[in-house]
């Protein structure tokens, strides 16, 4: 099987992993970083999203061997010294989160949206996050989280 | 109130974790060694198995064992059952068809289970599934809930004819209700569907079945809304382990809205086998089995008849539903279309005189159970599209419709002509700030501008009413259910004064750990920091019936306060003695036991201290300080509420935007009223969903599920819906401790009516079913001209 390797939440790893395996799936199984969900097999829910190289990404629609020397950022990578982040900090004081299954990959979404966006309004947010599906929020308390997050992160 | 007690809207205990990527889901779980599972799936709707060979998939890389639905009934593995004995109009009992776990001979939906396959890793187990050769016979197949008991139609079942499950009437009083329209002023009568769903919970299903041969106990980790029932349905029902021998363990569970309530054929068939392989056995779904193999919701169709007076009052109400139960029964199915749903179809009028017949049928789709509401939503939809239409067809505003047929604040406890007995409420109280709040008086100026721009707008009402808390054990019995639905609760004391509460119900999502912590915060005068609540584990805690119906507070949460009565009247002989007063001269108020009177007290801490060292100890009372309380309610509690959504629907693409949601619901006390809320948000949207986008889609000749991915069903996404303005008024519950009623469902209940209503309000025409998709609008809309 081939080696792979790459920067995760600033360690180097590597790992062998079959030509099909997808970059969730080393996350998971490999590094054992379960904080990235799997909720589809379409790439269409977003809970699987982490950063690569500085954008976010759907990292069931990536091989594995695709990442190969890249930056990745995962929903473990975002706090310090177990302190929340902004964003997570703005997904807990506004009720943005119910069963969590959503989050990581929401969460992940956001921090991508603001770093472009640092001054989003309701219908950017909204347009922004078309590519996670929650199924406990109805998004209202999701999109308080960003507005929030992007005024304390300084938009 | 303590700090943070009820009514406090404190941020969740449990956000850390999922925030931080450290919460628990079965898919985050693994044990030493595990194997993985793949199932092989029907492909057909209807067919004869056959031959099953296995050969070439044995022999496949990795494989560890193939197993089929004989290997399974060798072991004596009991067939999956419905849990609610629901008798025909004629007395006769329901038909039950007999449901293995894995197929013997015969399938009945795509996705029905054929033979588990057991490999080394995840993709081996999915490789050599695919090389497991069925010889299927083809049968032709039905999946329309009109036709399938049509004469010539497709016979799934030998011990069903005509494809009936049962044919069910509420009460024998046709002939009253009868009567009563053929005296009525006016009649108003729909035809209407109530759209088959998806629950889709965002975590898929999954089980990791674990076995240790030193002890023969297996532990089974799941996605469920009710570990203990679980453990007790894989005992009694399919016979795998006794229930000593079995431990149901159901970590952080990604949403479940129902569908995470069923004991499955994927999760029994790993458990069994990891006896079988002495080995863990693992499955997660993937998102296409979800949507093949999870219990779907709803699909009922429904003539609803609503006869008035000369003064536009009700005088009665005929409806007549056939529901789908989909391929097989499923553990609560024949109770969703009947007393889940004919029983609420009073709402909350004082309609003196109500018909309901249902006739459940089987359909070569994916088996029918509740999903969020659960026949409550398709009642109001039936009630609340009814009754405004007849508003329309009378001239009159439909809040003045409403409102004259109100049941009033005076009239409760009230006793409606279908079996419910309503606790309290003020349902105009609700009417009128929703109202407000919608600026409805505004509404006429709005539509005008919508209609300079060639827009069309629309507004409609939804007038709910929820039967939650389920539910009194001895109610449930005397309707057939096989089940008590009583709770239980532990609270224990730790010796250095923090507390430890262990529930019987589950959360997926509702936060229970915050809202429960605040319930004891408050009743014992413990900081809500030093409270913990453990749910989710059959060895941990008392036996719980779990989380569904909106039943947790008002009853998983009434059995804490029984708990916390028992612990205060213990502390408070302990503080007698301690203090050297009488036992009825103790006060107990914010977390302190004090001599009425003096300043002399104890902090309850200081008392569980004692408890747990019993040096200076009253003779005759116990060492510790744990206490645990089983509550069975007193009555259902009968959360209601109305909700206006005003709609633009533009008539030359037939897009709907919802340009105003206002919710005003009535749940009694809140105990965390951010947590509520949001239950309210995500139940709206749902409802939203059910109205605008979703609906399970099967092709009628293959049977095929045409829409089963995320590319095809469309759930709501973030921009498909708006913000909501959402307040409530308060009724507490005479009937719990707590005063509580319960949120859960609400907003999946009221909202299709209310966005179905806006809509017909908007195109002029009340002939267009759910979900209102921009084809059907458009058409619509061509078609009003
Ligand atoms: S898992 Fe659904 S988009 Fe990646
Ligand atoms: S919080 Fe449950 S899916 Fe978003």
């Amino acid at each position: 099987m081939p080696t792979v390797s790459m920067t995760v939440n600033g360690q180097a790893v590597s790992g062998e992993v079959e030509d099909r395996t997808l970059l969730v799936q080393f996350l998971r199984e490999n590094l054992r970083l379960t904080g990235t969900h799997v909720g589809c097999d379409t790439s269409q829910c977003g809970a699987c999203v982490v950063h690569v190289n500085g954008d976010s990404m759907k990292s069931c629609s990536m091989l594995a061997l695709q990442a190969e020397g890249a930056e990745v950022t995962t929903i473990e990578g975002l706090a310090s010294n177990g302190e929340l982040n902004p964003m997570q900090q703005a997904f807990m004081d506004n009720h943005g989160l119910q069963c969590g299954f959503c989050t990581p990959g929401m969460v992940m979404s956001a921090m991508d949206l603001v770093a472009k966006n640092p001054n989003p309004d309701e219908a950017t947010i909204r347009e922004n996050l078309e590519g996670n599906l929650c199924r406990c929020t109805g998004y209202h308390n999701i999109v308080k989280a960003v507005q929030q997050a992007a005024k304390t992160m300084g938009g | 109130m303590a700090e943070n007690g009820i009514g406090a809207s404190l941020k969740r205990k449990e956000d850390p974790r999922l925030l931080l990527g450290k919460g628990s889901y079965v898919d985050d779980i693994n044990r030493p060694g595990q194997a993985y599972a793949a199932f092989v799936r029907s492909p057909h709707a209807h067919a004869n198995i056959k031959s099953i060979n296995s050969t070439a998939a044995a022999a496949a890389p990795g494989v560890v064992a193939i197993f089929t639905g004989d290997d399974m009934a060798a072991d004596e593995v009991g067939p999956l059952i419905c849990g609610w004995a629901i008798s025909s109009k004629d007395g006769s009992p329901m038909n039950m068809p007999h449901h293995t776990c894995l197929a013997q001979g015969k399938v009945t939906y795509v996705g029905d289970h054929v033979a588990i396959v057991i490999a080394d890793t995840q993709e081996q187990a999915k490789d050599a599934a695919e090389l497991v050769e069925v010889d299927y016979e083809e049968l032709s197949a039905v999946v329309g809930t009109a036709d399938a008991d049509a004469a010539g139609a497709p016979q799934l079942h030998e011990n069903a004819p005509n494809n009936t499950c049962f044919d069910w009437h509420l009460a024998d009083n046709k002939a009253d209700v009868d009567a009563a329209f053929a005296g009525a002023a006016h009649v108003t009568k729909l035809d209407i569907l109530n759209n088959r769903l998806v629950p889709n919970a965002m975590e898929p299903r999954a089980a990791v079945g674990d076995y240790e041969r030193s002890t023969d106990s297996l532990t089974l980790y799941t996605t469920s809304q009710n570990p203990h029932v679980a453990r007790l349905v894989l005992s009694a029902f399919f016979g795998i382990a006794p229930e000593h021998k079995l431990r149901v363990v159901a970590p952080d569970v990604g949403g479940g809205f129902g569908s995470k309530i069923y004991v499955y054929s994927e999760e029994t068939a790993c458990l069994w086998a990891a006896r079988k392989i002495d080995r863990a056995v693992k499955w997660t779904a993937d998102r296409a089995e979800s949507f093949v193999s999870d219990a779907h919701g709803r699909d009922h169709v429904t003539t609803v008849e609503l006869a008035l007076d000369g003064d536009a009052k009700f005088l009665a109400m005929r409806c007549s539903t056939k529901a789908n139960l989909g391929g097989y029964m499923s553990l609560f199915s024949s109770a969703v279309p009947t007393y889940m749903y004919a029983t609420l179809l009073a709402g909350q009028y004082t309609t003196p005189q109500i018909y309901a017949e249902v006739k459940t049928v089987f359909t070569n789709t994916t088996p029918v159970d509740a999903y969020r509401g659960a026949g409550r939503p398709e009642a109001t939809y039936a009630l609340e599209r009814v009754v405004e239409a007849a508003a329309r067809e009378l001239n009159i505003d439909p809040a003045e419709l409403r409102r004259r047929n109100l049941i009033q604040p005076d009239q409760f406890p009230y006793e409606t002509p279908v079996v419910h007995t309503y606790d309290c409420g003020d349902y105009g109280a609700s009417l009128d700030k929703a109202i407000e709040i919608a600026d409805y008086a505004g509404f006429a100026a709005r539509r005008d501008q919508s209609k300079a721009g060639g827009k069309l707008r629309g507004i409609g009402f939804s007038n709910y009413i929820e039967a939650c808390g389920i539910a009194p054990s001895a109610a449930v019995g005397a309707l057939g259910g096989g089940v008590g639905l009583w709770e239980a609760a532990q609270v224990r004391f730790n010796p250095t004064g923090n507390v430890t509460v262990f529930t019987g119900t589950h959360a997926h999502g509702q936060g229970h750990e915050t809202a429960f912590a605040q319930v004891v915060a408050d009743q014992l005068g413990v900081p809500v920091e030093n409270v913990e609540v453990v749910h989710g584990d059959t060895d941990k805690g008392p036996f719980g019936m779990g989380t569904y119906g909106s039943r947790s507070i008002a009853v998983g949460g009434s059995a804490i306060v029984k708990a916390g009565e028992k612990i205060i009247a213990k502390g408070r002989k302990i503080a007698a003695h301690l203090l050297e007063a009488a036992e009825d001269d103790i006060e107990f108020t914010d977390g302190n036991f004090t001599v009425a009177g003096t300043d002399k007290a104890l902090n309850i801490g200081e008392v569980a201290f004692a408890a747990y060292v019993p040096h200076n100890y009253p003779e005759g009372v116990e060492p510790g300080l744990d206490e645990s309380a089983f509550y069975d309610p007193l009555n259902f509690s009968f959360p209601s509420g109305t909700h206006i959504c005003e709609v633009e629907v533009d008539p030359d693409t037939g897009t709907v935007e919802i340009v105003n949601y206002t919710a005003v619901d009535d749940f009694g006390t809140l105990i965390n009223p951010m947590i509520v809320a949001g239950q309210v948000h995500g139940g709206i949207v749902q409802g939203v969903g059910q109205a605008l986008t979703e609906g399970a889609a099967y092709d009628p000749d293959s049977g095929q599920l045409v829409n089963g991915s995320f590319m095809d069903y469309t759930m709501p996404r973030a921009d498909n819906v708006p913000s909501f303005n959402i307040d409530t008024t308060e009724t507490p519950s005479p009937l719990n401790p707590l005063g509580v009623k319960g949120c859960g469902e609400a907003g999946a209940i009221a909202a299709p009516a209310a966005v179905m209503n806006a809509i017909t309000d908007a195109l002029g025409t009340e002939n267009i079913d759910m979900p209102a998709t921009p084809e059907k609008v458009w058409r619509a809309a061509q078609a009003a001209g």
